[in-house]
């Protein structure tokens, strides 16, 4: 008996301050303006994805101590923009990527809350954490986290917002206009939490929302990460778009999740993956090859190679080799506030690698870069495109993926229009939404109703 | 500042109406009050009646019928959704009309409040602005768990008015970070240079290095400078500490006289804070909050006050002024306190279902046939409509 067809999940991710977003492009955009934003929702709920997907930045980068400007920098507010998105779609989920580290439970709280409400249920939260004294310069609480602690931090402040939303349960709201009563409840929204990071108490003030929780994202490849996700967690993000990568990633996350407690289904495994569409494979390879040395120009290259060898490599020739001095392995200061310098956990291995790919292939310092950076996963016809990505979500690969344009705000449109209807006629991809929350997008259960399921068993 | 042609005119929104029986009344929808339809509805009306903006209320604990602590009573509105982002759900759907939402200075960032209201601005193409408050609420405090506030007993003890005043002053300072923040990045810091392949001139954006005495921020803002500039900065107060914070950073206050007199004094008092902290040639606002019962008879509203009173059993008091009557009474009662000074006013609708719309259908018509109010937008931006213009960022050099 064959395997039934999984349903393919997609989400689009507004692409912000990296070099993927191809700015210089005659049809890009403003990054800023609500009409781009707009424009890419309503794509987005056009193509029936379950979610739009917004990150956040929190201090602007630096690269040898000036602020970066070769990409795109600035971004707008993340609860704003997703509230307001609101106003313009029905039923697109809207998720954000909110610190668990600059915030505190109670305001986080009564944001996703908020969100939730004004958006009849789609809300999101990507929780990440951040322990730089870097960002933390902006705060009040300033850079006071040690490394060790980011998990310990992010599960409490996960589990107090989860005490916060269970704080009313639902039925609290009777605004009985003859009998005079609003709350059924003198206790509504009552919490005590004390723990290692957060001793609070008192009254939760926003009633709970049609999701009961928002829908829970997270990002981060450590065990302990993997570990956190598989504990609690609706979603994971992953950088694993390829097959194999991809299907090692899956098996390892989702055979955690039976210790929790938890089905095979309760959490959704979504890698970020850009797209080069053209009339046919020849031509999208062609496309492909101009967009990767849009992204990436030389003054780019050498920027992407500072944050290996983290010194100033600004004498260097783009379109000549690769330096032969070896990297600072002192404390990372060259490129501050971005996110890929923690990827190169050991810079001198990486180094080597690097000049012998480079030496072996005859390859320029913006060569090497092209080929290593940006990776480009599903480049093709539309009916290539299809059907790569079916078959990766078949393989269990994946459970979908969240789409990365490299131009805003159009970046979406072929995909919608030339994709989505091939995915469709397969009948791995909806045709109407299954519901009005991202619950229902999703096939995750009422948090209410999971809680049910267990108190009867 | 320059005599404007007509008087502003905002409108204070907040649960189903400010008294507090006015959920129990059948024009009001209290199961409504958490949908993001039941606020675009009262919006929109506010918009019809070409009202420069409406403010949000909002608070970081369940309301409560005492000033200084928590109730247990389940006879009122309780719970409130998130100011900021009711008024970026709302903003897309209007074309005209201000957004001012509550932000608690207490407790909150201001690096995050800067890029949310900037963020509000764009959202709205140059409507937002933000009403800025403190809390002086131990349990509120208590629910964030990094500062003791301790109980007051009494408002006007020595250790309250010595907490007050140092809260007000790091509400000033988070305005100042907030607006710090709104000028880092100069009007045309993006220039998309594809030769030189620069996205920003890095040297139009700038580390604001605000220092206080309750926190610091390096700054740049992460979001690029808001369509207005400055979006519009204001504040509720009631006595010399708060007309302070008016007078250092808003460009609104909320002030509540009783009558002409105290309305004249209070202007006088926050134009000689004004001059006391360098600001005397800046336009502020002084805005005359009132609660208002408006009926075509005012029998009818006194005996509508009576009933809601009745039905709370108590008597409604207010901070503000209480007016009962009709829109030609109010209207009267408008010009007579604007000639004492005050260049607005911002009305607390008592039951919004049917104050608002006798303030956008009775009291607006009337002060049209005055020529005291507008007759259509006359601007696309809040500054605009309040007759401010668009300032440059401090940090520009010609």
């Amino acid at each position: 008996m064959s395997k039934p067809l999984k349903q393919i999940h997609l989400a689009a991710h507004f692409p912000g301050v990296n070099n993927t977003t191809v700015w210089s492009d005659p049809a890009a955009g403003s990054h800023i303006e609500f009409s781009s934003f707009a424009h890419f929702a309503r794509t987005a709920e056009r193509a029936r994805f379950d979610f739009l997907f917004l990150a956040e930045g929190l201090r602007l980068r630096e690269q040898g101590g000036k602020i970066y400007d070769l990409d795109v920098v600035g971004r707008p507010d993340t609860f704003t923009v997703l509230a307001a998105l609101a106003a313009v779609t029905d039923h697109l989920g809207l998720t954000g990527t909110i610190n668990s580290t600059f915030n505190e439970p109670y305001e986080v709280a009564r944001q996703f809350a908020s969100l939730d409400h004004l958006s009849g249920g789609r809300a999101a939260w990507n929780v990440v954490t951040s322990w730089d004294a870097f960002t933390g310069e902006n705060f009040r609480r300033g850079g006071f986290l040690p490394q060790d602690e980011r998990y310990s931090r992010a599960k409490e402040f996960l589990a107090t917002t989860h005490e916060l939303f269970d704080s009313w349960h639902g039925d609290e709201i009777l605004a009985d206009q003859a009998s005079g009563t609003f709350l059924s409840d003198a206790k509504a929204g009552a919490f005590v939490h004390q723990g290692q990071h957060f001793d609070i108490e008192g009254r939760f003030n926003v009633p709970r929302s049609p999701q009961g929780r928002p829908v829970i994202f997270q990002a981060g490849d450590s065990d302990e990460g993997r570990e956190f996700a598989a504990s609690g967690a609706d979603a994971i993000f992953s950088r694993y778009a390829t097959l194999k990568e991809g299907q090692e990633f899956y098996t390892d996350v989702k055979s955690r999740l039976a210790k929790y407690g938890r089905g095979h289904d309760q959490l959704k495994i979504l890698p970020a993956a850009s797209f080069v569409l053209g009339d046919t494979d020849a031509e999208a390879e062609e496309l492909a090859r101009e967009v990767r040395r849009r992204q990436v120009s030389g003054a780019t290259a050498i920027k992407h190679l500072e944050f290996v060898w983290n010194r100033d490599l600004s004498s260097y020739d783009p379109e000549g080799p690769l330096p032969d001095i070896d990297p600072d392995l002192g404390e990372h200061h060259i490129a501050r506030g971005r996110a890929q310098v923690r990827m190169y956990r050991d810079p001198l291995a990486v180094a080597r690698e690097w000049r012998e790919r480079a030496a072996a292939n005859n390859w320029s310092i913006r060569d090497l870069v092209i080929e290593t950076g940006n990776r480009q996963n599903f480049v093709g016809s539309p009916a290539t495109v299809a059907k790569t990505i079916n078959d990766y979500v078949q393989a269990d690969a994946s459970d979908g993926f969240i789409l990365v344009p490299h131009i805003t705000p159009g970046g979406l449109d072929g995909f919608a229009d030339k994709v989505v209807p091939l995915l469709q006629e397969q009948g791995v991809f909806r045709t109407e939404y299954e519901g009005p929350t991202l619950r229902d997008h999703l096939g995750l259960a009422h948090p209410d109703a999971v809680a049910e399921e267990r108190a009867a068993s | 500042m320059s005599p404007s042609p007509s008087l502003h005119l905002a409108v204070a929104l907040d649960g189903t109406g400010w008294h507090p029986a006015s959920w129990r009344e059948p024009v009001s929808r209290p199961q409504d009050l958490f949908t993001a339809g039941h606020w675009a509805g009262l919006v929109a009306e506010a918009e019809r009646g070409l009202l420069d903006f409406v403010t949000f209320e909002d608070g970081l604990g369940l309301q409560s019928s005492h000033l200084l602590e928590p109730d247990d009573r389940t006879d009122q509105v309780r719970g409130r959704l998130d100011a900021v982002l009711l008024a970026a759900r709302i903003a897309p759907l209007t074309r005209h009309i201000g957004f001012v939402p509550t932000v608690v200075a207490t407790h909150t960032e201001p690096f995050h409040i800067s890029k949310a209201i900037a963020t509000l601005d764009y959202v709205s193409t140059g409507r937002a602005g933000l009403r800025v408050q403190i809390t002086a609420r131990s349990n509120e405090a208590a629910h964030f768990g990094r500062r003791t506030i301790p109980r007051i007993e009494a408002f006007d003890s020595p250790d309250a008015q010595e907490l007050v005043t140092d809260l007000f002053d790091e509400a000033a300072d988070y305005v100042e970070a907030v607006r710090r923040l709104w000028d880092s990045w100069e009007d045309d810091a993006e220039i998309r240079d594809v030769t030189t392949g620069r996205f920003i001139d890095r040297d139009k954006l700038h580390y604001i290095d605000f220092e206080g005495g309750h926190f610091s921020v390096k700054g740049p803002s992460i979001t690029p400078r808001p369509p207005q500039g400055q979006p519009v900065v204001s504040a509720l107060a009631h006595r010399t500490v708060p007309y302070r914070l008016v007078a250092r950073q808003a460009d609104i206050g909320y002030v509540t006289p009783h009558d002409a007199g105290q309305a004249r004094a209070i202007v006088a008092e926050i134009r000689a804070e004004q001059e006391a902290a360098g600001r005397a040639a800046e336009p502020v606002h002084v805005f005359g909050d009132l609660v208002v019962f408006l009926d075509d008879d005012p029998a009818e509203a006194a005996a509508r006050r009576d009933r809601l009173d009745t039905l709370a059993g108590e008597e409604y008091r207010s901070d503000a002024r209480i007016f009962t009557g009709t829109p030609a009474q109010l209207a009267d009662l408008l010009e007579e306190l604007r000639a004492a000074g005050l260049t607005g006013f911002r009305l607390r609708p008592a039951v919004h279902g049917h104050d608002l719309p006798a303030i956008t259908r009775g009291l607006v018509p009337e002060l049209q046939r005055r020529d005291a109010f507008r007759r259509t937008y006359e601007a696309d931006t809040l500054r605009g409509l309040l007759g401010l213009t668009r300032p440059a960022s401090r940090y520009a050099t010609a």
